[in-house]
């Protein structure tokens, strides 16, 4: 249970002369929920983004179950179990509800029935809108498309970049409350936040990062109480 | 169970319209004139139908604006001429006066369709390695570019031996040399036209619903979120892009069989807009859009609209009617048709039996239009 999934060592990311991230290094124990928070531009997505491969680190080590990817594409490292849920949904308009299932499961040769049962069950109310294009689901729905099409890969590590953005607060209480389920069914959660008091309340671990640097890290009720913790993000 | 057995209705129903289609040209061919007009706007609406198709491909599918698809054409119409053409034409002085030829091969009329794609497709990977790093303005001058580099490459002095220069292509194998197998009879040329064009846009069609088509349709909708998805952006960019070229040098084969003789000068950049101006005439990431708008636009383009360009039918003494006439009210046409259905013929929707069985039981809501007032009436006649 508490074995390794993840782990960062020192990572720097520049993002077109800017250091964005200046070397942090945190673990991911596998099933676990960690949550990174800190404000606007301290590098949250960025090492998101980083980890996906989507962007490449200037300089340190990103290990996953004990293989070196660092400087691995983004389809290696899908293929290998690790899927980013970006930020702000981006779902495929055009393409209907399955269409854009079938793309998040585009890498697996094998059968994918049975993971359409798992995420309709999970989301029953994609189940309902399969043929209706992306575009036309409100914005929750779009949310649950992004994380179902993300599970579609079967990730071991599911990475979500602000799950919770533009959503009304009952969405988002369902979408934390699917983040749990996901988890309790054995996927790794790694999730950014702005709403630090949704994300601690899920969280087993939290690292808070401030401009590219890890600050405080404990578990979610550690920093749930932590003074520090209280007075920058959760405004009281 | 009911969808399976609505989606095998449909699959017949297509078959039987392609059967019935196939028997009614083959009719047609045997009783009418073989220089009938609408012979040329049934030959080459299906050229430019595929190419449109193959531009679509790219600009609707993949979300690639590329506008290089007359230099395809024009690679593969150069290819099958020079490898289809008789050996003792090439070493004659009819077609190479100035140039000793040197390709000494001749091919069949398949094989040379088929190196006419290739060597599009071969040039389009080449292309593709720097032009598919840009993105959308960029992209569409980048193979603009490319299409007129390769307009000049081929009309190029030192190129003589091999594409005669800026001289006409002929003598080689057109339409009507295409015979049926193991005869000596003649193939029916239109029909012939509609096969090698058909299999290729079923082929296009099928690869746009395969999971590479969705792949390509991912990325047109979103390229981060189909790269995170594990998409690899630039290999199925390149793939996309090669295909639709191999088409646009098989369609540019199939028209220089059409025309007879080939010229580098007539593959322009017009020739691009107008493959365009199909695309998005019929519905930018529509097929059956592409191929309704092409022959809409040969026949005007060829046949409805040359009244315009004779004098003689002008009428009250006004010299309205000119050559070059019919090109004002082209233009007109097409600016209505761009105002009034602003996402083409079809937008987005490809034919269904199931839309046209609705359309004929209710042409344009004519039916239901109809019976709402009746309605209203009853009830105020209870009232």
């Amino acid at each position: 249970m508490s074995e390794t999934i993840l782990s960062i060592k020192d990572l720097k990311v520049n993002y077109g002369g800017i250091e964005a991230v200046k070397g942090i290094s945190f673990d991911v124990e596998e099933g676990s929920i960690v949550t990174l928070i800190g404000a606007n531009g301290a590098g949250k997505s960025s090492t998101l983004r980083t980890i996906a491969g989507l962007v490449k680190p200037a300089s340190g080590k990103i290990i996953f179950r004990g293989d070196d990817i660092t400087n691995c594409d983004t389809n290696v490292i899908v293929r290998k179990g690790i899927t980013l849920v970006p930020e702000g949904r981006r779902i495929f308009p055009d393409l209907t509800v399955q269409e854009n299932l079938r793309v998040g499961a585009y890498l697996r040769n094998d059968d994918i029935f049975a993971d359409f049962q798992w995420v309709y069950d999970l989301f029953p109310r994609l189940k309902e809108r399969t043929w209706q294009p992306g575009g036309t689901l409100s914005g929750g729905e779009q949310q649950m498309l992004a994380v179902a099409r993300a599970l579609m890969s079967r990730p071991k590590l599911i990475m979500m970049d602000e799950p919770s953005l533009g959503l009304a607060p009952l969405v988002v209480r369902g979408i934390f409350d699917i983040i749990r389920e996901i988890n309790a069914q054995g996927v790794t959660v790694l999730l950014i936040e702005q709403n630090a008091n949704m994300a601690l309340k899920v969280a087993d671990y939290a690292y808070v990062l401030e401009t590219g640097r890890i600050g405080l890290s404990g578990t979610g009720k550690e920093l749930l109480t932590n003074d520090d913790v209280r007075k920058a993000y959760l405004g009281s | 169970m009911k969808l399976k057995n609505e989606k095998k209705k449909d699959a017949l129903c297509t078959l039987i319209a392609i059967a019935v289609m196939l028997v009614v040209l083959i009719v047609m061919e045997l009783t009418m004139k073989s220089t009938s007009i609408l012979f040329t706007v049934l030959k080459k609406g299906m050229i430019y139908a595929l190419v449109a198709v193959s531009m679509n491909l790219l600009n609707g599918f993949t979300g690639l604006f590329s506008l290089g698809q007359a230099g395809f054409m024009l690679i593969g119409a150069y290819t099958y001429a020079i490898f289809s053409m008789p050996t003792a034409v090439k070493l004659g002085d009819t077609v190479y006066k100035y140039y000793d030829c040197a390709i000494s091969l001749e091919l069949g009329i398949f094989p040379a369709l088929l190196l006419a794609g290739l060597f599009a497709a071969v040039f389009a990977a080449l292309i593709g390695l720097p032009v598919l790093r840009l993105k959308s303005d960029y992209l569409a001058i980048a193979t603009l570019g490319f299409a007129e580099i390769f307009r000049a490459f081929f009309q190029w002095d030192a190129m003589g031996p091999v594409t005669n220069g800026a001289n006409v292509l002929r003598q080689y194998k057109d339409l009507t040399k295409v015979k049926i197998p193991f005869t000596n009879i003649p193939f029916p040329p239109t029909l012939f036209c509609f096969l090698v064009a058909g299999i290729c846009i079923a082929i296009i069609v099928l690869l746009i619903n395969s999971s590479y088509g969705r792949a390509f349709k991912a990325i047109r909708d979103d390229e981060i979120a189909a790269e995170a998805m594990g998409i690899n952006l630039f290999k199925h960019k390149e793939m996309s892009f090669v295909i639709s070229s191999f088409f646009a040098g098989i369609s540019g084969a199939l028209l220089a069989m059409f025309q007879y003789t080939v010229q580098a000068a007539q593959f322009k950049t017009a020739m691009t807009y107008e493959i365009l101006l199909i695309v998005v005439i019929g519905g930018i990431g529509s097929v059956t859009g592409s191929c309704i708008a092409s022959f809409l636009f040969i026949a005007c383009n060829e046949w409805w609209l040359r009244f315009l360009d004779e004098s003689s039918n002008n009428i009250l003494g006004l010299n309205i009617l000119r050559s070059g006439f019919r090109k004002v009210v082209f233009s007109i046409i097409i600016m209505i048709i761009v105002l009034f259905f602003s996402k083409g013929i079809m937008g987005e929707r490809e034919f269904s039996w199931a839309r046209a069985r609705a359309f004929f039981r209710d042409p344009f809501g004519l039916v239901s239009r109809r019976k709402k007032p009746a309605v209203s009436e009853e009830v105020s006649g209870d009232a």
